[in-house]
């Protein structure tokens, strides 16, 4: 007898798993000759230098802003420069950066003998950049993810499937999600930058985009009191260093240990 | 067992409606209709060949893609070594301004709705 039936099966599944770990060798090898060379390092564009930084941060004046009460020129720049759109139903609501009353971003630090002036101000609050940021621990596919080159959390929107995990774990209610197509919504759409699709989560990204070209974020270039400062924490020469070296500041919920990369002077 | 000439039949007009896009094209003398693309006029190239930008200009924007959202590089080299942005929106469209007349219409042809638009905007469309 040639070959006996155990033989005949350890001999087809050993030929089973040959095909089928050739298969990817083969298409792996073919996308590797196809592949163009876009990875060149990159140099600065030529309008305008890169902003570079270790470690971005932003400090909020509330001395400074209290004095615009009302203002809204950041949130009006930021939602004008991302295409934010707006929706009547506040259940719909996209903000990337929007202003709070002081005891809604800072609830566990007030009490009712505050100063009046501070009870009553609003708080321009954004995504806090968290040096520890747990939306992006529970982001299963990496859709927002923190930049080692200069602690941004970041935002995908080509890989957001829209779990909404990282608005469950978001301790500041920085995130926002489409529930309807935001498009309609936009009152003058910037064809520099993308909408969103419906079904997506976003939020503040620092604008990384303007960074690139050498901008300010457009919250802080449109402040006209001059209350947010925004700056590289590891410069010690730099003006945020300086601010938090001069002034006593805070922090919104600092006890959960995100260490949040927003500083309020108060 | 007669039924032979009606099965017969039965599998033509069977056939014949299965077919009938092709029948109808070629009856049209569209069978071999190939759809017009308007090319950018003044531009001679393109960031990579026309060839090679024919059948893999969708790879090369999800490279570009990968590179400036996760790697936040932001320029690249073209195929005569200039430097060139990558960005949909103003180095492919800065040419290619009718994307009516060249994306959407490759598109429709080969019934290919890419997501890319879901997101990124026409300047044209916002004018």
């Amino acid at each position: 007898m040639g070959i006996d039936r155990r033989k005949f099966i350890k001999a087809s599944g050993l030929a089973a798993l040959g095909l089928v770990s050739a298969a990817p060798v083969r298409l792996f090898g073919q996308h590797d000759s196809n592949m163009v060379d876009t990875t060149t390092p990159a140099s600065p564009p030529s309008d305008g230098k890169p902003l570079v930084g270790n470690r971005w941060a932003m400090i909020v004046d509330l001395k400074k802003c209290l004095h615009e009460e009302g203002c809204t020129d950041c949130v009006a720049a930021c939602h004008l420069t991302h295409n934010v759109p707006k929706f009547d139903n506040p259940k719909d609501e996209i903000k990337w950066i929007w202003k709070e009353g002081f005891h809604g971003a800072f609830h566990e630090l007030g009490h009712k003998h505050l100063e009046e002036h501070i009870l009553h101000s609003h708080v321009p609050v954004m995504c806090n950049h968290c040096d520890s940021p747990p939306c992006v621990k529970v982001c299963p596919t990496q859709a927002t993810w923190k930049r080692e080159q200069d602690g941004i959390v970041m935002m995908d929107w080509h890989r957001c499937i829209g779990c909404r995990y990282c608005m469950a774990a978001c301790p500041y209610g920085s995130r926002s999600f489409n529930w309807r197509d935001p498009r309609p919504h936009i009152d003058k759409i910037d064809p520099n930058f993308p909408t969103r699709e419906r079904g997506v989560v976003e939020k503040c990204t620092f604008c990384d985009e303007r960074l690139a070209v050498g901008k300010l974020p457009s919250c802080v270039e449109a402040c006209k009191a001059k209350a947010l400062v925004f700056g590289d924490l590891e410069d010690a020469e730099s003006e945020v260093r300086a601010l938090l070296a001069e002034h006593y500041t805070i922090r919104r919920k600092p006890g959960l240990g995100t260490n949040p990369e927003i500083y309020y002077i108060v | 067992m007669n039924d032979k000439g009606l099965i017969i039949v039965g599998l033509v007009v069977f056939l014949a409606l299965v077919a009938f896009p092709v029948w109808y094209n070629v009856a049209e003398g569209q069978a071999d209709y190939v759809p017009e693309l308007e090319i950018p006029v003044g531009v001679q190239e393109c960031v990579m060949e026309t060839e090679y930008m024919k059948a893999n200009h969708m790879d090369l924007l999800n490279d570009w893609r990968d590179c400036v959202v996760r790697d936040g590089e932001r320029m690249t080299v073209d195929q005569n070594g200039h430097e060139v942005e990558m960005s949909l929106t103003r180095t492919c469209l800065g040419c290619h301004t009718n994307k009516e007349a060249f994306c959407n219409r490759c598109h429709d042809y080969l019934g290919i709705e890419p997501y890319c638009w879901g997101c990124h905007v026409d300047p044209k469309e916002v004018q």
